[in-house]
């Protein structure tokens, strides 16, 4: 069961790098941010999966926190384009 | 092999195809409200289809329901942060980014979808 989710992990880092090649294409900015909501997707996944794979609950607490700044990032985004706000 | 790891393992690897899924369409989809699509399933079924796999092999019962609140917390964000992007993108549709280009975009967004919406057979796009 290990290996098997050490191979998931593996897998999900090949997808990112699929992933990575819209922030490389654009063309706009905000298909760039769209990638990089991709990016703490699949970084909270990946870390729970590790959690799990080390038997270390500490790295869960990891993924929460990345969970909650993912967010912050579109936001302030969006009032950078607004410049009316 | 127990029946919890057979759950586990289908569970993730529904999970990582959507993953690929969701990638492959980023990366094709012609513009940003088709690409916000594709995103929006990555955040919502696929982190959430390994969650559930993973679930069985959590530590303890805490930790198995932080993991649940991860995953609504995901959920939720993802369901905001992507309506911003959508509203601005529509925006920028709207106004013309010729007259007020702006300084954060190499190229302006309007650009961008433009030659779709023309390209497209048919153009369903247009009632965005």
């Amino acid at each position: 069961m290990i290996e098997y989710l050490s191979v998931i992990v593996g897998l999900i880092v090949l997808a990112l790098l699929v992933g990575l090649g819209r922030v490389l294409l654009g063309p706009s900015s905000a298909d760039r941010m769209l990638a990089s909501q991709l990016f703490s997707t699949a970084g909270v996944s990946i870390l729970i999966l590790l959690a799990i794979i080390q038997n270390q609950s500490a790295l869960i607490n990891v993924a929460l926190v990345l969970a909650l700044l993912a967010p912050l990032t579109l936001i302030t985004f969006i009032r950078l384009r607004k410049k009316s706000l | 092999m127990s029946l919890l790891d057979v759950f586990t393992v289908i569970m993730t690897a529904s999970g990582l195809f959507f993953f690929f899924a969701g990638s492959i369409g980023i990366v094709r989809f012609p513009d940003v409200f088709c690409r916000l699509h594709a995103l929006t399933k990555v955040d919502n079924l696929s982190l959430g289809l390994i969650m559930i796999g993973v679930l069985p092999h959590a530590a303890s019962i805490f930790d198995a329901l932080q993991i649940i609140i991860i995953w609504l917390l995901v959920m939720v964000s993802g369901a905001v942060s992507c309506y911003l992007v959508a509203n601005q993108a529509e925006e920028d549709l709207s106004t013309d980014a010729a007259v007020q280009p702006n300084a954060l975009d190499d190229v302006p967004m309007k650009r961008s979808i433009k030659p779709t919406i023309n390209s497209s057979a048919g153009s369903t796009n247009n009632g965005i």
